[in-house]
């Protein structure tokens, strides 16, 4: 096996390479100057992904570029923006499955007041995800395990997958117009303990949500559900919690 | 400074509720908004002679069976507030100015109401053969 693979090493070793366009939307508070698109030429792997593109701009043709990412490996949700007109996280987006004879234009998610070029302020998002209370609700004391059983655990199971990049909400047209809406991701995050048989305050999150800007401002456009790079189905859980609302209980 | 939890405005819990109400509105009147409709333009354009059968007889005629006369006036009914409702969704979606805001919910409200009251009395008080003086600008069938 050894010997073999040492063999072919020179093939499959190779990586193809190709040169691609990056347009990136610039903005500097500072400078005084309106948003503009920047052109970027790179030269890339098959393996690249979008966040390597940018870190080579950053590190290579020019170090203002500002963008966030932390993991770089779809965990932390701090690269969400907006590539190809797509919400998409940047680690998670391959450069070659894009289409690479057009340029690629990197742009912030929408909704948020952008900071500086690809950074948003998530304050906006992160206090509705807060007003939530996305937290465990017991009245009894912690001293043992809160057992549940594998069908109550899968009950929220999906919600659970959310790493609050806030691609879903920055997709949402409502969200868009009104920023007095919770949002996609505040839904769902409330979804994940509205549903858990273990919490104790289902009713405190669905009186919440049942707000003027709550759930129904949602208008059903599967936005968020196409945006979410966990494969969230934000849409249906937020129509689960609708339901919830209507009947008063999970 | 870490804040742990920032308490939102007291909220307004009848607006909430017609919240809750205005969406169960939209999806209650809309599927009997489908039956309504395609049944109207199922009998309207499609059985019998179909469109050519449509003048002010065929009305006339539809309009003496009171099933029709609460078909129409409920359709009409639903159709406005449920359309109203659509646009009143969309007037607080993308308007930024509370006054603006109110104004133009104000005017499709008063919009909607005229229209359902001139259409309902044209459904209760329709008559093809009134008493008039003038016979000759009674239809046909009426002589």
């Amino acid at each position: 096996m050894a010997t073999s693979v040492a063999e072919n090493n020179t093939e499959l070793g190779v990586v193809p390479s190709f040169n691609v366009t990056l347009f990136v939307r610039r903005f500097n508070k500072e400078d005084g100057l309106e948003a503009r698109w920047e052109d970027f030429d790179v030269t890339v792997h098959g393996t690249d992904r979008v966040l390597d593109a940018l870190h080579k701009i950053k590190w290579e043709l020019d170090g203002s570029l500002s963008f966030r990412r932390s993991c770089a490996h779809g965990v932390c949700g701090s690269d969400a923006m907006r590539i190809n007109g797509r919400n998409r996280l940047a680690c998670k987006t391959l450069i070659k499955d894009l289409d690479i004879t057009q340029p690629i234009y990197v742009e912030p998610i929408k909704g948020l007041e952008v900071e500086k070029d690809l950074i948003v302020n998530m304050e906006p998002f992160y206090q509705a995800f807060r007003d939530v209370k996305p937290f465990l609700i017991a009245s009894s004391k912690p001293e043992k395990e809160r057992l549940q059983s594998p069908e109550d655990r899968a009950r929220f199971d999906m919600g659970t997958k959310c790493i609050l990049c806030a691609a879903c909400t920055s997709s949402c047209p409502v969200f868009w117009t009104d920023g007095q809406y919770f949002g996609p991701a505040a839904i769902v995050n409330a979804h994940r303990f509205i549903f858990d048989s273990r919490d104790e305050a289902s009713e405190v999150r669905l009186d919440i949500l049942n707000d003027k800007e709550g759930v129904w401002r949602c208008r059903t456009t599967f936005n968020c559900t196409e945006a979410c790079p966990r494969g969230i189905e934000v849409t249906r859980l937020i129509a689960e919690v609708k339901q919830a609302i209507l009947r008063g209980k999970p | 400074m870490v804040t742990i939890e920032t308490p939102r405005s007291p909220r307004n819990r009848k607006s909430a509720q017609r919240e809750k109400q205005a969406w169960l509105f939209m999806r209650a009147s809309g599927v009997v908004l489908i039956v309504l409709i395609f049944g109207h333009l199922f009998i309207n354009l499609f059985s019998g002679n179909g469109i050519k059968a449509i003048d002010f007889a065929f009305v006339a005629g539809k309009w003496a069976n009171p099933l029709w006369k609460i078909w129409d006036t409920l359709m009409l009914w639903l159709a406005l507030i449920h359309g109203t409702n659509g646009m009143r969704t969309l007037v607080n979606d993308y308007t930024q100015r509370e006054g603006i805001r109110k104004f133009l919910n104000i005017a499709l409200w008063t919009i909607c109401i005229a229209l359902i009251i001139l259409g309902t009395l044209v459904t209760t008080t329709f008559d093809p053969c009134p008493d008039t003086s003038v016979a000759s600008a009674l239809p046909q069938f009426c002589k």
